[in-house]
């Protein structure tokens, strides 16, 4: 019964959504007030009814109602209840669902907080959002159907993938997918700008927040995947240019161009083709990046379907949503005029030079993720795939523009003096140096990139931290003066301080992380020592046991530092009783200079002895908080004032009204 | 006019990828595309790995007569599963193993090689991935079999099995023999 509603309520949410995306567009078009008004019901309907649906789901699985496919393919009755729950989102169908409900969530936030957005406006955007909608409803209830039944019913499930029973990994898929489907909003504007031709400042500022959103539940997404990856497949490294993390990476890249792009439509009025152009990439490589996962284009560790058929519809999908926006653009980009002119050395010219690296990042990573797939069909010669090609691209694409990040928000709007901008950059100049100074002396001989990587997070860190001195004219002028402009500071800029702060902190981490972990991989017997980036690991032996619905092998490591005990590890080696998969927990002991990492593997015949491998990870626990100090810069810029009040979104509104009339 | 060719070109990049998944769906997602089959194996010379026994290996090695590559290392655990796997291989005497150890550190691959036994020809250490990428190593393990005119005749992707090695590595190598 619960799964016929769940159906009938997806059913519905399709008949809705097809409603939404044609009135309320049509209305516009034609001045039909009550056409468009209908937008806003039907978002909230449509809310309803998907989360209806998703709810059904999860009840089959709490309850374990093995009559349904997907919960037989996915569940068992011996699993933690957490992962009852996680498993809903776990797997091909539940991830789809999780998708539109999400998607759903953001129209009715639409409906329900657009209050100061031009009704048709915001008509027009719940309409391209239906449109959206109505092609993952058909996709799911033609080809992906979660309530499928099955008879007769199994006695118990296959359960979840081990590997993804683990508390990081059941808020990993909702919060990228947050990210992901929070970018269509952005998308959506950008269609209904196109369409009524205009954008401007108000326009800006109406995406924004949307954007910044988006941003940051990808950001963290990404990181609890990264963070994931790191325990628990035991290889000690955090980012593995897997093309499902590249799925995940594209968006983010884009989306990062596109926050900064919008700021200049909104202070400068300029940039307009190529904002709505970011917006609507930003969003084709979400939608690209379920593709890939799920197509069976491209296979990874974790994809989670291969289905021709399926690859064929949401091929479709992607070449109407995708080639539909950019014939468009095409037709009615050249319409959006932009006003503001700029010099290349300029606050504007700083922007675009991110954008541009931002892009061609994205680029790389698209044609490194795709490129088996491109070789294959072209029959062409080799080239590099794989992390050496990644790192060959990106290193000297992020090398500049960090560097040029600190510079960037000294500069004037419009037209600036690089000089005068650099001159006030010498302390960070200094502290890049000394750092690297410090690095190179600690590491002699290692490698370059890790010298160079935490100078560049100090260049950029102490340059972050000098724009907000001059910006309050520390020093210059009387102390009192400067708190006062600190306090008055918007939290957008304040925002924009704190994410490039954490950015130079994540930088450190991950070149310290990349280049100066120690590892050591060796059999052990119990009582034997061995010495990993200055701590020593004593192996006390390895015992069996057992946890809910898996059996395990915990081995025991006493950490000492120069005498001094620090800590005892215990990392295991599980197996899964159905499906008789082995997953590896790591374990991890953090501390301020790095991370001390053990894991346990196969035992070596019958001596007691186990192969082990010891990890020194330096500055890893930078990497998470610097990640968390970019989302909590991009959470401040999303109270600022302007996004919450919306007087002076309505205000700006008016002039604009006013100018056109 | 130039501006609205601008304009046009995302679509246009748009519909080439497009155009190229459409070629991807109609291949069977589970071969792992390679473009090096039937081709030469690319010129390369590696040294042995820092420490270890022989003088590494190069593409001259790999002519005249039928050759395995069998790419490793000592951090990828299904070269662990596979390494009995390409010990018998070897002491089958039908073809020269040789080991082409990937963005491995020295110490830790003469260790793994002392733990898990070395059985290759040869080997050579492949240090920063160059000659890995020539031959385009997409995931270690990988086993390439070569003819006597140095010539990629088959490629494994992932760890052998001893099905794998049964019903398709070992016959390759006696039909290439004849």
């Amino acid at each position: 019964m619960t799964a016929e509603i769940g159906h009938f309520a997806l059913i519905l949410a399709l008949l809705v959504g097809v409603v939404q995306a044609t009135l309320p567009i049509y209305g516009a078009h034609h001045g039909i007030r009550p056409w468009m008004a209908v937008a806003r019901p039907a978002a909230l309907v449509q809310l309803a009814l998907v989360a209806t649906a998703f709810g059904s789901l999860m009840h089959l699985y709490i309850t374990s109602d093995f009559s349904v496919l997907n919960v037989v393919n996915n569940s068992h009755t011996a699993k933690p209840l957490l992962y009852k729950i996680s498993g809903v989102w776990g797997n091909h169908e539940g991830s789809l669902l999780l998708w539109v409900l999400i998607l759903a969530l953001f129209g009715s936030a639409v409906a329900l907080f657009g209050n100061n957005l031009p009704p048709a406006l915001r008509a027009r955007a719940l309409s391209v959002q239906a449109m959206i909608a109505v092609g993952f409803y058909l996709f799911m209830l033609l080809t992906s159907n979660p309530f499928q039944r099955i008879m007769p019913p199994p006695a118990n499930g296959n359960d979840l993938n081990p590997l993804l029973q683990d508390p990081g990994l059941a808020f990993h898929p909702p919060m990228l997918y947050l990210g992901y489907v929070g970018f269509s909003m952005a998308f959506s504007f950008a269609i209904a700008a196109l369409i009524e031709g205009r954008v401007d400042a108000a326009w800006a500022r109406w995406v924004r927040p949307w954007t910044l959103a988006a941003w940051c539940f990808l950001t963290a997404g990404i990181t609890l995947g990264s963070w994931w990856a790191y325990y628990e497949l035991g290889w000690g490294g955090w980012w593995y240019w897997d093309p499902v993390e590249n799925a995940s990476f594209m968006p983010w890249l884009a989306g990062t161009a596109l926050l900064h792009s919008s700021t200049v439509v909104e202070k400068r009025d300029t940039l307009k083709g190529w904002t709505i152009l970011l917006a609507i990439v930003t969003f084709s490589v979400s939608l690209l990046g379920t593709f890939l996962v799920r197509s069976g284009v491209l296979t990874s560790v974790h994809a989670f379907a291969t289905d021709p058929a399926r690859g064929i519809f949401i091929l479709a999908l992607l070449v109407i949503v995708i080639g539909g926006s950019l014939t468009l653009f095409a037709v009615r980009g050249p319409a959006l005029v932009s006003t503001g002119l700029f010099q290349p050395i300029s606050r504007e010219g700083a922007l675009l030079l991110n954008n541009l690296v931002m892009v061609t990042a994205a680029a790389a990573v698209l044609l490194g993720t795709l490129y088996p797939l491109l070789l294959d069909a072209i029959g062409g010669d080799k080239v590099s795939v794989g992390p050496p090609f990644f790192n060959a691209v990106f290193v000297p694409l992020m090398v500049p523009m960090i560097v040029a990040m600190a510079v960037g928000p000294l500069l004037a709007w419009k037209r600036a003096d690089l000089a005068p901008a650099m001159s006030r950059l010498w302390m960070a100049a200094l502290a890049a140096l000394a750092v690297m100074a410090l690095a190179w002396a600690m590491f002699t001989g290692g490698p370059l990139i890790g010298v160079a990587g935490v100078g560049l997070a100090a260049w950029l860190f102490v340059g972050t931290l000098v724009e907000l001195a001059s910006r309050v004219r520390l020093f210059r002028d009387p102390l009192s003066d400067s708190v006062g402009r600190l306090k008055r500071t918007p939290r957008a800029a304040w925002g924009m301080t704190l994410a490039h702060l954490g950015l130079a902190v994540a930088v450190a981490g991950m070149a310290a992380a990349g280049a100066w972990k120690t590892e050591s991989i060796q059999a052990m017997k119990p009582g034997d020592a061995v010495t990993v980036g200055g701590y020593v690991f004593t192996f006390d032996g390895a015992r069996a046991g057992r946890g809910p619905n898996y059996q395990l092998v915990a081995g025991t490591f006493r950490v000492s530092r120069n005498g001094k005990p620090v800590v005892t590890l215990m990392p295991e080696k599980r197996l899964y009783d159905v499906g008789q998969r082995p997953t590896t927990e790591a374990a991890i002991h953090t501390t301020f200079w790095g991370d001390i990492y053990a894991v346990i593997g196969e035992p070596e015949g019958d001596s007691g002895a186990y192969v082990t491998r010891l990890y020194f990870n330096p500055l890893v626990a930078w990497m998470w908080t610097g990640v968390l100090i970019m989302v909590a810069g991009g959470v401040l810029s999303l109270s600022d004032r302007r996004h919450r009040v919306g007087a002076p979104a309505r205000r700006g509104a008016a002039v604009a009204q006013a100018a056109r009339a | 006019m130039p501006t609205r060719a601008i304009y046009l070109l995302p679509l246009a990049v748009f519909l080439v990828m497009a155009a190229y998944f459409a070629l991807g769906l109609t291949k069977d997602p589970k071969i792992i595309p390679s473009a090096l089959i039937d081709k030469p194996v690319p010129t390369f010379k590696l040294p042995p790995i820092a420490g270890g026994k022989g003088d590494g290996f190069s593409s001259d090695d790999l002519k005249g007569d039928v050759t395995v590559v069998n790419v490793f290392a000592s951090w990828c655990i299904p070269c662990r599963a596979e390494h009995p796997l390409v010990t018998e291989l070897s002491e089958m005497k039908i073809a020269r193993v040789y080991g082409l150890n990937y963005k491995d550190k020295p110490a830790d691959a003469l260790r793994w090689l002392k733990a898990f036994g070395d059985s290759y020809y040869a080997t050579g250490a492949d240090l920063d991935g160059r000659v890995g990428i020539d031959w385009g190593v997409y995931g270690v393990p990988e086993t390439f079999i070569i003819d006597r005119s140095g010539k990629i005749r088959h490629k494994q992707v992932g760890p052998m099995t001893p099905d794998s090695l049964k019903n398709q590595i070992v016959p390759i190598i006696k039909e290439l023999k004849k």
